[in-house]
Order: structure tokens, then C-alpha cells, then sequence
């Protein structure tokens, strides 16, 4: 399915975040993300459903003012 | 001496600084040693798959040694923002946040309704907020009410050096609310600026441009942090009220008389 990763229109095999984001090449630990807007905790990545069209957001650690 | 209590955690030092747009890491690390700052400002961005930079960035922060303030830099409404501050709580490991909602790109003008409402939420999820916020007497009031324990009003817009624009806006939330730490951020352009922030009975002082893109940010930032200390021991040691009449400050008595 089709869905948007940090912006960008990705082609997916799998379906539950979890697995998306180590298909998007996510193995590191230090990251946060959400879902359409909404935070998903690292814990709910396993059983959280994406869905075509869905907005993905993964962000790490960055400077900041 | 008095210490920086904020959340229940006290610090010495009173100025917080700013970890973006350094020319390098080394840079950012001396300036952080140089200054002796113990508390830095960190914010998320997006990463591409496979890339490690917010790793390699993270383990810089952690080499510091210092307390960890993330920030909701770039939100333009309050559910944005909440969001990114929960994200930070599960990336930085710290209930600590710096909420920034801004109201207009071209101003970077904090949107004060938005603010109000994030930290609402926020302190109801266990978050312990540093609202960016203007000098509004009556928006700090709400802050407060919606349960901050510190008030963050602007010096100046971000990024402008201009110093503080309304002293007398600082001076009245000073007096107004005499026993919540003020913390001025943004605008702040010269150790004189921060100083000067400080001599009004400010508590600390947040600054990141005016370090980091200074010529040499290391002693730049050593001398913001003699600035701070200055203000304060000025603030503290309680300054002469200024007057519209001159004053000798030699005493005329027993002058001699060398009249012709």
C-alpha cells in the first residue's frame, strides 16, 4: 500500500507500524513518532494498523533554540 | 548565593542556552563548557531510514552533562504542539518542556490563545511546561493558572538581537508575579542585553543565535555568562533610583572657601 513517510509517498509491505518503520529502515532505538497527527508511543508500534494514505512521522533528537 | 529553582530542581548558573546553528559540535561543546551552562535547549526534527544523525547528536547532549530543556520549536497550533512534546518525552527521557506556539511566520509572534491551551493540556499529562510567551500580564496569568510554574517572555522576536523591547512590559510581569522564575528568551543579541534583563529582577536568561553564530561562540558565550552574573548581583544588591536632578556626589561640607 501507499502511504507518506516524513513526507515523502513510500510503497509498503506491511501493515502495522512496527514493521513499517523497519522496513523503512528505522533499526535504530532513539526515535519518537506519529501517526495522522498522533503521537504513537513506542510501546503501541506492534499493534498500532496503518492504513493506505496514512501520514507517517518518525523524528530523532536535533539542535534546537 | 540564591539558586534557580525551576520545577523543583535548582541550578547555579542562570543562563540557559541554545543548541542549533553552531558551526560545528566541537563549537557547541566549548561553548556549553565555557559558559558553565547547565541547562540546553534540544528540539526533534524528521530523519530519513538508515541515517544515524539524531543518534550522533544525542550522544553529544549526553557528553555535556546538562539538563535537557526540548522545545516545540515550528508548531503553529496547540495539537501540533502537543504532539511534539510527547514525542520528546519519549525521546529525551524528560517531562520537561519549552512550548512554543507560534501565531505568525513572518513575526514568529507566539500565538498566546494557543499557548494557553497546550499548556493546559500538557500539565494534565504530567508534562512541567516553559511557556514561550510576551510580556502580557493577563496571558501570564492563565499560564499560570493552567498550572506553569515558570513564565519564558520574549526579550525581543526570535532571532532579531534586538535586546529587550519592552522593559517596561518585563518590569510590570516582575512585580506582578514576584515569586514565579521569569525566564527572558528570544531577541537577546549582546551580553549587555542580558544583563540588563537580569538588573529588572529577570531569573534567568535563554539565548541560542547570539552565541552560536558569533565569530569565536566560546567566549561569546563566557561573556554572556559574566553578563547574567552581573545583572543578578546588580538586581540583588538593590540599584540607586534614577533622578532628574543632578546630585554631587562629592560632599561640599568643609569645602574651603577660596573665594577672592
Amino acid at each position: 500500500m501507499r502511504i507518506i513517510v516524513n513526507g515523502e509517498t513510500r510503497e509498503v509491505g506491511n501493515q502495522l507500524l512496527s514493521e513499517i518503520l523497519i522496513e523503512c529502515g528505522y533499526r535504530q532505538n532513539h526515535f519518537a513518532t506519529a501517526l495522522n497527527g498522533v503521537f504513537v508511543h513506542k510501546h503501541q508500534r506492534k499493534s498500532t494498523r496503518v492504513m493506505s494514505g496514512d501520514r507517517i512521522e518518525v523524528v530523532t533528537p536535533n539542535a534546537g533554540g | 548565593m540564591t539558586m534557580l529553582e525551576l520545577y523543583g530542581r535548582s541550578f547555579e548558573n542562570r543562563m540557559l542556552l541554545g543548541t542549533a546553528r553552531y558551526p560545528s559540535p566541537s563549537k557547541l561543546a566549548e561553548a556549553v563548557q565555557a559558559s558553565n551552562t547547565e541547562i540546553v535547549t534540544v528540539s526533534l526534527r524528521r530523519e530519513a531510514g538508515g541515517s544515524h544523525a539524531g543518534e550522533k547528536f544525542w550522544n553529544l547532549i549526553k557528553s555535556l552533562n546538562v539538563t535537557i530543556l526540548p522545545n516545540t520549536a515550528g508548531c503553529y497550533s496547540a495539537r501540533e504542539a502537543v504532539t511534539t512534546a510527547q514525542m520528546a518525552r519519549e525521546c529525551f527521557q524528560t517531562d520537561w518542556i519549552k512550548l512554543e506556539v507560534i501565531g505568525d511566520s513572518e513575526s514568529l509572534h507566539p500565538d498566546t490563545a494557543g499557548l494557553v491551551e497546550a499548556a493546559r493540556i500538557l500539565d494534565a499529562e504530567g508534562f512541567r511546561v516553559f511557556p514561550y510567551t510576551t510580556e502580557d500580564l493577563v496571558v501570564a496569568e492563565k499560564l499560570l493558572h493552567a498550572g506553569c510554574e515558570v513564565l519564558m517572555p520574549w526579550g525581543a522576536p526570535i532571532g532579531t538581537a534586538r535586546g529587550l523591547n519592552n522593559e517596561y512590559g518585563l518590569r510590570a510581569l516582575r512585580s506582578r508575579f514576584d515569586t514565579i522564575p521569569i525566564i527572558v528568551d528570544a531577541g537577546i543579541g549582546l551580553p549587555s542585553h542580558a544583563a540588563r534583563a537580569m538588573e529588572l529582577g529577570s531569573d534567568a536568561v535563554l539565548l541560542n543565535t547570539a552565541v552560536a553564530r558569533a565569530e569565536d561562540p566560546a567566549r561569546m558565550a563566557e561573556a554572556f555568562a559574566e553578563g547574567i552574573r552581573a545583572g543578578r548581583n546588580a538586581y540583588l544588591a538593590g540599584p540607586m533610583q534614577p533622578s532628574d536632578m543632578p546630585r554631587t556626589s562629592t560632599s561640599l561640607i568643609d569645602k574651603a572657601d577660596l573665594r577672592e
